[in-house]
């Protein structure tokens, strides 16, 4: 009797250990896997705050003296700092265009009635559904030239924003179809035309939906180098991710100032990520496991 | 009246109006152009070009080994990618599918990489792979494998499995968010269920878990495929194609045969081959999916 009390006991513990020590290990796996996330990126950081002498033999991490002069040195004299307010610049007039044109296409096919709606609905949307940007770059580049928008600040949006209305235009539709439809029927007893009703009355109802997109296509634009490489060639247009390949490009890489580039590049789209991570992992998701 | 009513439904076009400009000038127009001058000679500057009819397309497949060592290379990356990354991608979110503390951080850590633009990712890892300064080269001499030091992007044995690090580093978190997405979806009762029908881990992971994950495992291996075989940023970031071609992807080859040789005809050719391969990948995957949802 007492045996069987003591072997079950013994039991007890040692599925408890069991378990203690398999979080413990599945937590010892994960950190490893985040320290291989960060530890690129703040290597990166670490050395942007060495100089160019010492850049190379000091691996410290957390660098005794930190050259902080670096980065306003990628600023102004590597030109990061024009390269960031071009960027900033496209991410904004591209979102903006994207939101405007997109929510009006949206309210159409939701809302109004017109010969062709469905038709003309799906074969904009086919655009996000077949791969053919890729194909497409060299007739973009030949129409872009033609007229004459290469080497033009909307040469480089224009594309853009057509790159982002299929999925605007689809996130948005859905949006609306799940509105109620009383809301604007009031607003049109009271007299609004169409074009009051999208703009006071569905554009700030479909904030969310209008967030998410917005989120999507900073991070595209922000992120974008192809059309960047294709389009612009001026130095005074170039956004940053052309800025880094021109400066790493220059015939003795400056790696610190390389390096504070990249984090001038990274350092916004981080902290958008850090502050609006559970909204961003939510669209991607959303999409995916519905699809 | 009618007057009125035609101004009415008029009106509604003008909502589509801009959306429309946008497509037919910016999607429809290329896509269209493309085949056309995929059988001309064009050189991308002369007013004149000369049809060629389907010589591009006869030289692409006979006597362009380079394409397709570049579509070879593209598709080693792939299959890295599909077993590898997703593996990987995989094992995390079962990991992270029981409530275990922190998970968001988790979360929130592997998704980072993902939102980085493929050039920043690829001029800090081109340093990381150094051969004189890099911190692989360092870390391998200071634990004693000194011996296996090397300029691993410009080594023709290491750069395309080099590249494909990089690119599986930028990636995984992607596949984990979604197939962490996938795995939450499934009701708990299921597993308590089978547990009390006292099946083990295993046993649960194959006839329950594996099943109803199905369609997402299909979604991320398409997305995989599109994403990774049209890789580009990345490539151009470190090895710009080389050593010689071990790097070279349909991307980098289409866009220097239009920038660096001036082959207007000759590219589009390659990028419409290239894009019937992408679509006929897209295809499978609507059928693929269709067909599961009907099982």
């Amino acid at each position: 009797m007492e045996q069987a009390v003591f072997s079950n006991e013994l039991e007890v513990s040692y599925e408890k250990i069991k378990r203690v020590s398999s979080s413990v290990a599945t937590h010892l796996f994960l950190i490893l896997v985040s320290l291989g996330c960060l530890f690129p990126l703040w290597w990166a950081f670490a050395s942007s705050l060495k100089t160019q002498e010492t850049v190379f033999s000091d691996l410290s991490l957390f660098p005794k003296a930190p050259h902080w002069e670096n980065y306003l040195n990628a600023w102004t004299n590597a030109d990061f700092g024009l390269y960031f307010l071009n960027s900033l610049f496209y991410t904004s007039v591209v979102v903006v265009g994207v939101i405007l044109v997109a929510s009006m296409a949206a309210f159409a096919f939701s809302r109004l009635h017109f010969w062709g709606r469905n038709v003309i609905f799906l074969i904009l949307i086919s655009t996000m559904m077949i791969p053919i940007q890729t194909a497409s770059v060299i007739p973009l580049f030949v129409l872009l030239n033609k007229l004459h928008l290469i080497n033009t600040r909307l040469g480089y949006i224009l594309p853009q924003i057509n790159g982002g209305l299929a999925l605007g235009i689809f996130l948005l539709k859905t949006f609306f179809d799940d509105l109620p439809k009383e809301l604007e029927d009031s607003a049109r007893i009271d007299g609004c035309g169409r074009f009051r009703v999208w703009w006071h009355i569905a554009l700030p109802l479909a904030r969310p939906a209008i967030a998410v997109l917005a989120i999507f296509n900073i991070l595209a634009v922000w992120n974008e180098y192809l059309l960047a490489m294709l389009v612009l060639s001026s130095k005074e247009l170039m956004p940053l991710q052309r800025g880094l390949m021109v400066f790493q490009g220059a015939h003795i890489t400056q790696y610190p100032l390389l390096m504070a580039g990249i984090v001038i590049t990274v350092l916004p789209v981080v902290l958008l990520y850090l502050l609006l991570q559970k909204h961003i992992i939510k669209g991607i998701t959303a999409g995916a496991v519905k699809g | 009246m009618h007057l009125q009513k035609l101004r009415n439904f008029a009106g509604n076009y003008v909502f589509i109006a801009p959306a429309l400009l946008f497509f037919f000038t910016f999607s429809l127009y290329p896509f269209i152009k493309v085949f056309q001058l995929s059988v001309t000679d064009w050189d991308g500057i002369s007013p004149m070009m000369g049809i060629v009819w389907l010589a591009n397309f006869k030289d692409l497949f006979m006597d362009n080994p380079v394409f397709w060592l570049s579509m070879k290379n593209a598709f080693v990356v792939t299959l890295l990618a599909l077993t590898v990354q997703n593996s990987m991608a995989l094992f995390l979110a079962l990991l992270c599918d029981r409530d275990i503390r922190g998970g968001n951080v988790y979360r929130v850590i592997f998704y980072l990489p993902p939102v980085l633009s493929g050039i920043v990712v690829g001029l800090i890892w081109n340093w990381i792979y150094d051969g004189n300064y890099g911190l692989l080269n360092h870390f391998l001499s200071f634990i004693g494998l000194g011996d296996l030091t090397r300029a691993w992007l410009s080594d023709s044995r290491t750069a395309l499995v080099g590249v494909s690090m990089i690119h599986m580093w930028k990636g995984f978190g992607w596949g984990f968010i979604i197939l962490l997405a996938g795995l939450q979806s499934i009701p708990r009762e299921l597993y308590e269920a089978a547990r009390v029908d006292g099946a083990n881990s295993w046993v649960v992971f194959k006839n329950i878990t594996v099943p109803l994950m199905i369609p997402v495992f299909i979604l991320v291996s398409i997305l995989t495929i599109l994403g990774t075989m049209q890789i580009y940023d990345i490539i151009i970031a470190t090895t710009g194609g080389g050593p010689g071609y071990h790097t070279e992807v349909p991307m980098t080859r289409i866009l220097t045969t239009m920038l660096n040789t001036s082959q207007f005809g000759y590219a589009s050719a390659m990028g419409v081959v290239f894009g019937v391969i992408l679509l006929v990948v897209s295809l499978v995957q609507i059928r693929a999916s269709k067909m599961m949802r009907q099982v």
